[in-house]
């Protein structure tokens, strides 16, 4: 989405050219709600929930944030840069089906399952930022459409390729056990078990806040999402920012994908729908701004933290399930209320 | 999403002649004109029919891939044209259902999932004189509604044989998976599991359509009760997630499952999951088209207004070599 100015409104001088202390400069920082928010939400369900403070339950819940956490990463920084990506959540799916759709069908190894999924991710992601630039059609609409496409290319052609609607199971396969130990395994820590995407979560984070903090290409992606006119004006290659930002997203669902497949081994052809919007939410609940030009991927990483938390916190509270559901939009509103709060206090006193 | 069959409307071969079935595989279900004139052409083929099947199913669900098939086998078999539809959203379902009224069709199959959303468009049905089987959920609602017959499972009565599995493999506490909130057919697994079991049975609901979420659900809740000792889940999919988790968390809960896929029966020869309780979903799609042939052709109701039940069938280490060739071909 193609965004007017994104910027808080400043009374006085610009506060970009004062000089601010540090602590005034963290408190600018737009995940900083959230990681009150997150702090609130860890210190409540340690109160309530017994299980949830063992060392074992915290890398499950850390887990549960990763499979999240690492698509929020991509999602975020293309937020930051204005977009929204709706095709995220079965891209996951499709990645996953076409690493092991090749991989059994030509009986190759699975190692040539993953190089082929991570070019064609890559290009799905490509062909949503081309059809964006060249359309001018919103984002929204653009992958609004190649969900609708994927999730039924997802059905249709797994279906025509093994007669069934999940693809068949690759654990038994050359490839299989070193690409499980990349993608899927778990690492003992301490005595306690740590899967690997919470790695992959952590790296993908230090990556993109290095990117969008110490990069030129970091300031392309806060210029194209604050003022993309402003931007191109002042020289920032809006075209290859907005499509390298959608293939960020792709990369994101490859490696998403790659768990998916070396984790359970068949991949279901329906599953992802409606995961694009959690993904959405955590870099919203980090400090996105839906508007664009606006947010980190810390944040969304902290983000996906507060929504694992809050996921696996009620089932160790042992609630009543039937409520399951109202917990988790409890729970996610005053994390965002939080995070709301601390923004606007922080701006005004700036 | 919708997955409407849409096929050129044949005009109805309006040729009547003796009721002898056309022998097996002599036309298939997706054949349209070139089987018409067979049916025409061969004497003593029965009337070309034109049915359809309306369920409640989401996309991608292995489940109601073996129900298809099912019907496919039936349809080719018995002449007829067999359309499917499905959309998970009651409203949507119903809407599907007046679509093929619209198209005149000789029979319609639904799923009572939602049954309130389906009670207009099946009173619709009626009307028309178009006659409607009931397959899978809504067992007590089909008479009532007006659907000539009903071919499913029993959910209370398959939860029942559930519970007894689970004591039998002598779990004392244990997790009953719950992948779609809001089912009632589900619930009903469970309540009728929690009737038989004797020991503990907890609710646990994960998200479906995730399988990472699913996963990290399971291991929390084993994390939270060391004492569990058994799970079942209520679609094989989760059977083997299950698994993944218990061994990732360092449980012995011993896991049991509802229906069938033929990652399924490895598992259960291979001993990681102790049973599966089937309800033969192709048996529901089968005898549901057969149901309407013979209905249309001999005036026969199977089951005779009551619901015929297609489970549940216990699926153990004993018999699970015998079903193999059948789950690996995705139709059992």
């Amino acid at each position: 989405m193609t965004q007017a100015v994104a910027e808080p409104p400043v009374t006085g001088p610009d506060e970009r050219l004062g000089r601010r202390s540090p602590l005034w400069r963290l408190l600018g920082r737009p995940e900083l709600g959230a990681l009150l928010g997150a702090v609130a939400v860890f210190v409540f369900f340690s109160l309530v929930a017994d299980a949830f403070l063992r060392a074992t339950s915290f890398s499950t819940v850390l887990y549960a944030g990763s499979t999240f956490g690492i698509m929020a990463v991509g999602v975020s920084l293309l937020m930051i840069g204005g977009e929204f990506d709706l095709s995220a959540g079965v891209m996951v799916t499709s990645s996953a089906l076409v690493a092991a759709l090749t991989a059994y069908q030509f009986t190759l190894n699975v190692w040539a399952g993953v190089a082929i999924s991570l070019v064609l991710t890559l290009a799905l992601g490509a062909a949503n930022g081309l059809l964006y630039v060249n359309t001018r059609l919103p984002s929204f609409i653009i992958t609004l459409a190649t969900f609708f496409m994927l999730a039924g290319l997802n059905l249709g052609v797994t279906k025509a390729v093994t007669g069934n609607v999940a693809s068949d199971s690759v654990r038994d396969m050359d490839g299989f056990g070193s690409a499980r130990a990349v993608f899927a395994s778990d690492v003992g820590i301490g005595g306690v078990q740590v899967n690997v995407t919470v790695f992959w979560w952590l790296l993908l984070v230090a990556a993109a806040t290095w990117m969008l903090l110490r990069t030129r290409i970091g300031n392309w992606v806060f210029a194209v999402g604050g003022d993309a006119a402003a931007a191109r004006a002042v020289g920032v290659p809006v075209t290859r920012t907005r499509i390298g930002l959608f293939m960020g997203v792709a990369f994101c669902a490859w490696i998403s994908g790659m768990h998916l497949v070396f984790a359970f081994a068949t991949v279901q052809s329906g599953e992802g729908v409606g995961n694009e919007f959690y993904y959405i939410i955590c870099a919203v609940i980090g400090g996105c701004l839906l508007t664009g030009g606006y947010g980190s991927a810390i944040g969304a990483a902290i983000g996906a933290f507060i929504f694992g938390m809050t996921n696996k916190g009620i089932v160790y509270a042992e609630w009543n399930p039937d409520w399951f559901k109202f917990f988790l939009g409890a729970m996610l509103l005053i994390a965002t209320v939080v995070n709301l709060v601390v923004r606007r206090r922080v701006e005004r006193s700036a | 999403m919708k997955r409407v069959a849409a096929r050129k409307p044949s005009t109805r071969a309006a040729v009547l002649m003796v009721a002898v079935v056309l022998a097996l595989g002599a036309c298939s279900g997706s054949g349209g004109k070139k089987a018409e004139e067979r049916a025409g052409a061969a004497p003593g083929a029965g009337p070309r029919l034109k049915i359809a099947m309306v369920t409640h199913s989401g996309p991608g669900d292995t489940f109601w891939d073996i129900v298809q098939k099912g019907a496919k086998a039936a349809a080719a078999k018995d002449n007829v044209e067999f359309l499917y539809s499905a959309d998970p959203d009651g409203g949507k379902q119903a809407e599907l259902v007046k679509a093929a009224i619209d198209k005149k069709v000789d029979g319609i199959i639904v799923t009572l999932a939602k049954p309130d959303a389906m009670r207009d468009a099946l009173a619709q049905a009626a009307a028309a004189k178009i006659p409607v089987v009931s397959i899978n959920s809504g067992a007590g609602e089909s008479a009532r509604l007006g659907a000539v017959a009903h071919f499913g499972q029993d959910e209370s009565i398959a939860g029942e044989a559930a519970g007894r599995e689970l004591a039998r493999i002598g779990s004392k506490k244990a997790l009953c998976v719950i992948h779609e909130q809001g089912n009632v057919g589900l619930e009903d697994r469970c309540a009728g599991a929690r009737k038989t079991f004797g020991g503990d049975l907890q609710n646990l609901f994960v998200k479906g359509t995730s399988m990472p979420e699913v996963k990290s659900s399971i291991t929390a809740k084993l994390q939270a009760g060391k004492d569990i000792d058994g799970i079942l889940t209520l679609g094989a999919p989760f059977a083997a997630t299950a698994v993944d988790a218990a061994k990732e968390s360092g449980s012995k809960a011993k896991v049991g499952t509802f229906d069938m896929n033929k990652e399924l029966i490895a598992s259960i020869k291979a001993g990681d999951i102790w049973f599966a309780v089937d309800q033969q979903p192709y048996l529901q799609g089968y005898g549901a088209v057969d149901g309407l042939w013979l209905l249309k052709t001999n005036g026969n109701v199977i089951g005779g207004g009551r619901p015929v039940l297609t489970g549940p069938a216990i699926v153990t280490r004993d018999n699970a070599a015998a079903l193999e060739a059948f789950a690996e071909r995705g139709t059992r």
